[in-house]
């Protein structure tokens, strides 16, 4: 048996700020390869616009964006990217691995393994997928600049109450498994949280100023793919590589461990 | 069923799960790094957005694209 001191914590933090380190370089590939083009065509269509604006600089002059750039293109889709996918991705994999901690033995007869999976994917539900139902990542040139703030509250309320629902779930499948089993329990949890999910999307107020009239819908479409694909790529990445290094810190003392010694889960 | 039998039917089982870690020992990582995880999150997600910590727009415009992709709102 492992220690359940807090070095092992400590271990878990590492360990998982690392492999969302390792599952952001997947996710940086994916949104340069798959994600920068729809980036780079939304600008085209606002410079597009800012050109029709000024129809007597021609159209050459007037494709310059008017306002010094601070950080160029090149810089924005690599460096700049790669800066706001791996902090993410570390920011990410460390209050996953803590969540992990906390679940641990606490949700079933799950492998260090088997949980840093659930884990994973329930952070891609709860962080992104049930926000994105509700508030779509636009790309740049559709928002409108002046509701940012309003979009912004939404949007971190909405990860706020994703996060809650699917907490209150887990706990409820947890009560409910004794007297339902563990199969009908999860069932129940599960129609429990999409329907919180959809009552909340339902009365949270919409983000229709969020894209303009008369943007490009394929744009719009690769673009939201792209995000999805990024975060799925994430999360995925995430849960083979922290659920490997998890694996191999707790499972290899527990295997070590001789009859008599704590085998079953703990209640609490 | 042989009594004699009956104390080697536990440890035979191949999987050994693990056992939870004390909420007392995760509470204070959970959180200190979760506090600097989300400030960092900040920074990516939304400084210099609908907040500014620092003036100007350097930090928006150095982490634009990762936040248009990473979903949040931006401009």
């Amino acid at each position: 048996m492992y220690d359940t001191t807090s070095s092992t914590v400590r271990r878990l933090l590492v360990r998982g700020m690392l492999a969302g380190l390792i599952a952001g370089l997947f996710a940086f590939a994916l949104a340069y390869v798959a994600g920068e083009p729809s980036v780079d065509a939304s600008i085209a269509v606002e410079e597009a616009a800012a050109a029709a604006e000024h129809a007597g600089h021609g159209a050459a002059a007037a494709a310059e964006p008017e306002e010094e750039e601070l950080v160029s293109r090149a810089v924005q889709s690599t460096a700049g990217l790669a800066t706001g996918v791996l902090v993410y991705g570390v920011a990410l994999g460390g209050i996953a691995s803590l969540a992990f901690a906390f679940v641990l033995g606490r949700v079933g007869r799950f492998t260090p393994k088997a949980t840093a999976a659930l884990v994973a994917a329930a952070a891609f539900t709860t962080v992104y997928l049930v926000p994105f139902l509700k508030y779509p990542a636009t790309p740049p040139a559709v928002g409108n600049p002046d509701t940012i703030g309003k979009r912004t509250t939404l949007f971190f309320l909405m990860i706020l109450l994703s996060v809650l629902l699917g907490v209150a779930a887990v706990v409820l499948g947890r009560r409910l498994a004794p007297r339902l089993g563990n199969w009908n329990a999860t069932l129940v949890a599960g129609a429990g949280f999409v329907a919180a999910v959809a009552v909340a999307c339902a009365f949270l107020p919409g983000n229709d100023d969020a894209v303009q009239a008369g943007f490009p819908a394929a744009v719009l479409w690769e673009f939201r793919l792209a995000t999805l694909g990024i975060q799925a790529v994430l999360w995925a990445v995430f849960a083979v590589a922290f659920g490997a290094l998890a694996q191999r810190l707790l499972a290899p003392e527990t295997v070590r461990a001789t009859a008599g010694t704590r085998e079953t889960v703990p209640a609490a | 069923m042989a009594e004699a039998v009956a104390p080697s039917v536990t440890p035979t089982t191949p999987v050994v799960l693990p056992v939870s870690l004390p909420v007392r020992t995760v509470l204070p990582w959970a959180l200190f790094a979760g506090l600097l995880a989300l400030v960092a999150l900040y920074f990516v997600g939304a400084e210099q957005g609908a907040l500014s910590v620092f003036a100007g727009s350097d930090v928006h415009e150095w982490v634009h694209d990762g936040r248009h992709l990473l979903g949040f709102p931006c401009h």
